[in-house]
């Protein structure tokens, strides 16, 4: 097998933590690594040890067949990383933030501003280019950050959390961006928190908790381990919710559970269920302040895989 | 492009980019431009004339040599905050993703200082000579004495650069080398001769490489006799690089 990323047993502490214990990774040539894990699992340290910023205490890694501890160099040769926190220079601009990346990657300078004005308008920047970094959106770093990596056109790209902390929109033109990148044959490594994203773009998920793998699967299959969509209602008023679940457990052809307080919620299969759900609710005279079709979210995963709530905890926190 | 020319190279590209941060954010340079012309005055008017026994023009000519080096010791400062500032964003995350020397982003944040020392040089001797300093020399001396200056400047950048890659925070950066320069700068003849200092601080103004900096700018500038200072400022300047570049070098490697 063409793998252009691998990780064997990979293990490294800092101080008292063990922030990995034992992770092996792989994505073959051309695809989408998902590697997914709630906050403090150990994806960015993973990510960092793949490229080459530390050192992992064991393990082996290799990035395009090249060894990641002994040949660094050679290994910085084939990357992009896009960290976690957008690493611009905020008192450059834009563009002089790539020209200095092209020029660090040995193109004369007409070749880096060549390149620099390819990647703005690739990541719709080309109005901002004179303005320093300082001054742009959140998203807007996120893209120059992105684009900063792609300079050396690297074979293989790591994307730590690329859409954290981006509104949904900006999150479809991230999507696109690593679709694209993929589609001219580039491997990616993308860590993220939330299945959809991994659902969405990744061929193999790697679900790793406390720094070591629980779970590595093609997100169909990793969808029939923790369940695919749940419809989930909340009905508005709580004396309606036995009656919620008895029409929703109707629906489905299975028992619905009480995932929270005032709230039940059933694994289902298909879309066409949400429309069956908003008639037969409406039927029976049963209003609703929340009735959604999504995958499980990160908490419920973890639920599943490991049968503790920590997760929820963590996340809650992180998105608080 | 050949191998060996790319270290240089990419340190001008990374010293650029210090120097357009510096362009953009001018109130960068107040430590090596409005800090030492308020010394100078400062000392000159308030206690030149109670130091110097009444010649507060003697006293600026003794004074502008040993404001030069003091302001070289706490412009030393800005190197160190800025770089951890740069490891502290993620900026330096970058760099050490690409396939670059890991020593070109410290050599292009300590190339980029020359301009920082060049202005320095230009803006005390010139406010001094506003002030009614006069070089007891020629040109020349003037223009070696900056050298000089400069070129101790950079070596001294390597003790900052190395907290600088150590340190956990830019606050703590500068906390630790103001704490290093302040006996450094005081404990020295820039403000008052060291032989109205007690034997056991002379001593220490023996071995401080500061009183050699001074010295030997005293002797460009003042006509002064040279003695051993020049000597002593180039072993100086030798032993810092000798002994920080390599520490710069393996905290910035280490650091996660």
């Amino acid at each position: 097998m063409d793998y252009a990323i691998e990780a064997e047993g990979l293990r490294k502490r800092f101080g008292d933590t063990q922030a990995l214990d034992g992770v092996s990774l792989a994505a073959r040539r051309g695809s989408v690594l998902g590697v997914l894990g709630p906050n403090g699992a150990g994806k960015t340290t993973a990510v960092r040890i793949l490229a080459t910023l530390i050192q992992a205490d064991e393990g082996t890694s290799r990035i395009n067949g090249i060894d990641v501890a002994r040949e660094p160099g050679k290994v910085r040769e084939t990357i992009g990383l896009t960290g976690q926190y957008a690493s611009v220079d905020e008192l450059l601009t834009g563009e002089q933030n790539l020209v200095m990346i092209g020029q660090l990657l040995n193109l004369s300078g007409k070749q880096a501003r060549a390149r620099a004005k390819e990647l703005l308008a690739w990541f719709d920047l080309t109005d901002a280019a004179k303005r320093p970094a300082k001054t742009y959106s959140g998203g807007m770093r996120r893209r120059l950050d992105l684009a900063a990596s792609l300079v050396g056109r690297p074979s293989v790209i790591f994307l730590d959390e690329p859409t954290t902390g981006l509104d949904p929109s900006k999150r479809e033109d991230m999507w696109g961006v690593v679709r694209s990148l993929v589609h001219d044959g580039s491997t990616v490594l993308l860590t993220t928190q939330y299945l959809e994203e991994a659902d969405a773009l990744a061929d193999e998920i790697t679900v790793i908790d406390k720094g070591a793998v629980i779970a590595h699967d093609t997100p169909d299959g990793l969808k029939r381990v923790v369940g695919g969509q749940r419809l989930t209602v909340r009905p508005t008023d709580p004396t309606r919710l036995d009656d919620a679940e008895a029409l929703i457990s109707d629906l489905a052809g299975t028992r619905a559970e009480r995932t929270d307080r005032g709230v039940v919620s059933v694994p289902v299969s298909g879309d066409e269920v949400l429309g069956d759900a908003v008639y037969r609710l409406n039927e029976a005279g049963i209003a609703v302040t929340e009735l959604s079709l999504h995958l499980p979210s990160l908490d419920e995963v973890f639920f599943t895989l490991t049968g503790r709530t920590e997760a929820a905890a963590i996340t809650q926190e992180v998105h608080a | 492009m050949s191998a060996a020319l790319a270290l240089p190279r990419h340190s001008l590209v990374l010293a650029k980019r210090n120097l357009i941060g510096v362009l953009r954010n001018p109130e960068a340079l107040i430590d090596v431009t409005v800090q030492p012309m308020i010394f100078l005055a400062l000392f000159t008017y308030i206690f030149g004339g109670a130091i110097a026994g009444g010649s507060q023009q003697d006293y600026l000519q003794f004074l502008l040599p040993g404001v030069l080096a003091q302001t070289v010791a706490f412009g030393a400062v800005a190197i160190g905050v800025n770089l951890n500032t740069d490891i502290e964003k993620g900026v330096f995350d970058r760099f050490r993703s690409l396939p670059i020397s890991r020593s070109a982003p410290l050599i292009g944040a300590v190339l980029a200082d020359i301009v920082r020392f060049t202005l320095l040089c230009v803006v005390t001797i010139g406010f001094g000579y506003i002030l009614g300093f006069r070089a007891a020399t020629g040109p020349l001396e003037v223009l070696a004495a900056c050298g000089i200056v400069i070129a101790f400047a950079l070596c001294l950048a390597w003790a900052s650069v190395f907290i600088g890659t150590i340190a956990r925070t830019p606050g703590a950066v500068q906390g630790i080398v103001f704490l290093i320069m302040f006996p450094l700068t005081f404990g020295t003849s820039t403000f008052v001769p060291v032989d109205t200092m007690p034997g056991w601080l002379q001593s220490f103004t023996d071995i401080n490489p500061l009183t050699h900096l001074i010295g030997t700018l005293r002797a460009l500038l003042l006509d002064q006799p040279m003695g051993n200072h020049l000597l002593w400022t180039f072993v100086s300047m030798a032993a810092l690089l000798v002994i920080f570049v390599p520490l710069a070098l393996r905290g910035y490697g280490r650091r996660a």
